[in-house]
């Protein structure tokens, strides 16, 4: 699982207001090289949640990308930043750990890259 | 007719290890899989400025649909109930992130994130009953409900879906509607009973270009069924091309030069073998015929 689609994952059980963003508990990282594409980040820039992906990206021990979300201009000309934010949301992938929900402490188990995110039949 | 894999187990035991192993092993249904995928990509009408987009993949199981959304430059995430075939994803190094997960539960994704959704023959899996626990028309809620808020404005869904029966379709086209979705029924090759297809294309917001026609039995387009809902008494009503012929139908009494000039041309359009049309066509035979 890469962190693009960590940002976009919540908490799916009933009841729970602030599912996101999960904390993720990182057992195994690994990196998979993915072709450099600065439009598509420049088109997804707009849907991310900034401070998780960089906490997200911590956890998995990548701390290059800057605590603040960086404006357009950024965006437009930098391209280390794009490189970094390119490394950070696509080659990074949790193979085994868990994803935590912030508001009830539940595991989502992560094996083999794929979280379980099936919910139990009290919490849905 | 082999029995639909629907009704014989909940499809997280249906694809089991060994299903899951055939499903991806018989080249019939890898070929078939990616040739829907395709034409779902197609009506997914994304904008064609080659830049990539982030697409969702409902019941990806083992990750064929997927790889056509990859071919097509697309990144991905793909969802299914089935750990075995999600199993066989990994294992064929398909370039989306897979989730485990019930979406009848709910998609569990964030506010206007995916500019896209398909799904290849999964959607009428929510039709069934699988534990006491499940009422379908719950699911459907919940799944098309989480669906309409991941998706961002413009962006639209598209399922290739084997109903069961009218019925079926039925109750998923109002609980797709009752979300807020719009849309139609896309049917290609409606007259032939082995090739028909049927897509659902839901749209988030208002239609920027206009629904993509469905294809018939020579590759023309033809006009394809659209749900307009009734505000009054909340329904779903279908226009449906045959009705209307029906009608036309019963209109003549004479079997005239036109009606046999019809029929043929229709039996032409089925693929039948059918002598050309000429100045003898409809012509009045003397008594003796």
């Amino acid at each position: 699982m890469r962190l693009i689609t960590h940002n976009m994952l919540s908490c799916n059980i009933k009841g729970v207001t602030n599912g996101f963003p999960l904390r993720i508990e990182a057992g195994n990282v690994i990196e998979k090289e993915v072709e450099f594409n600065p439009d598509f980040l420049r088109h997804m820039f707009a849907k991310l949640e900034w401070k998780a992906l960089v906490e997200g990206a911590r956890s998995m021990g990548y701390a290059e990308l800057p605590e603040d979300s960086p404006d357009a201009a950024v965006l437009e000309s930098d391209e280390a930043f794009l490189k970094k934010l390119h490394h950070a949301l696509l080659e990074l992938h949790l193979e085994e750990g868990a994803l935590v929900c912030p508001e009830t402490g539940r595991k989502f188990p992560v094996n083999k890259g794929i979280p379980n995110m099936l919910l139990h039949e009290d919490e849905v | 007719m082999a029995n639909r894999p629907e009704l014989l187990a909940p499809p997280e035991i249906f694809y089991d290890e060994t299903e899951a192993r055939k499903y991806t092993s018989s080249s019939r249904i890898v070929e078939i899989q990616a040739r829907l995928s395709e034409r779902a990509l197609e009506l997914l009408a994304l904008p064609e400025d080659d830049v990539p987009r982030f697409l969702l993949d409902i019941g990806c199981g083992s990750g064929l649909s997927g790889e056509t959304i990859s071919e097509n430059g697309h990144h991905w995430i793909g969802l299914d109930i089935s750990a075995s075939m999600l199993n066989v994803a990994v294992e064929r190094e398909v370039e989306g992130d897979l989730l485990l997960g019930d979406m009848g539960q709910g998609l569990g994704l964030r506010s206007g994130v995916i500019d896209g959704a398909i799904s290849i023959s999964a959607v009428q899996w929510l039709c069934n009953a699988d534990k006491s626990c499940h009422e379908p028309r719950l699911r459907l809620k919940a799944f098309f409900g989480s669906l309409y808020r991941c998706l961002s404005r413009g962006a639209r869904a598209v399922f290739q879906v084997y109903p069961e029966n009218i019925a079926q379709r039925e109750l998923i086209l109002r609980q797709a509607l009752q979300a807020g979705f719009g849309g139609g029924l896309v049917v290609d090759y409606p007259h032939s009973t082995k090739k028909r297809k049927e897509f659902l294309v839901l749209t988030c917001g208002s239609i920027q270009t206009s629904i993509q026609t469905s294809k018939n039995e020579h590759g023309e387009s033809c006009s394809e069924d659209d749900f307009s809902e009734d505000e009054e008494s909340g329904t779903v009503s279908m226009s449906d091309r045959n009705r209307a012929r029906k009608r036309q139908k019963t209109k003549k009494n004479k079997k005239g030069r036109e009606w046999i000039l019809r029929k043929k041309e229709q039996s032409r359009r089925k693929g039948n073998d059918v002598p050309e049309d000429s100045k003898y066509t409809g012509r009045k035979r003397k008594s003796r015929f």
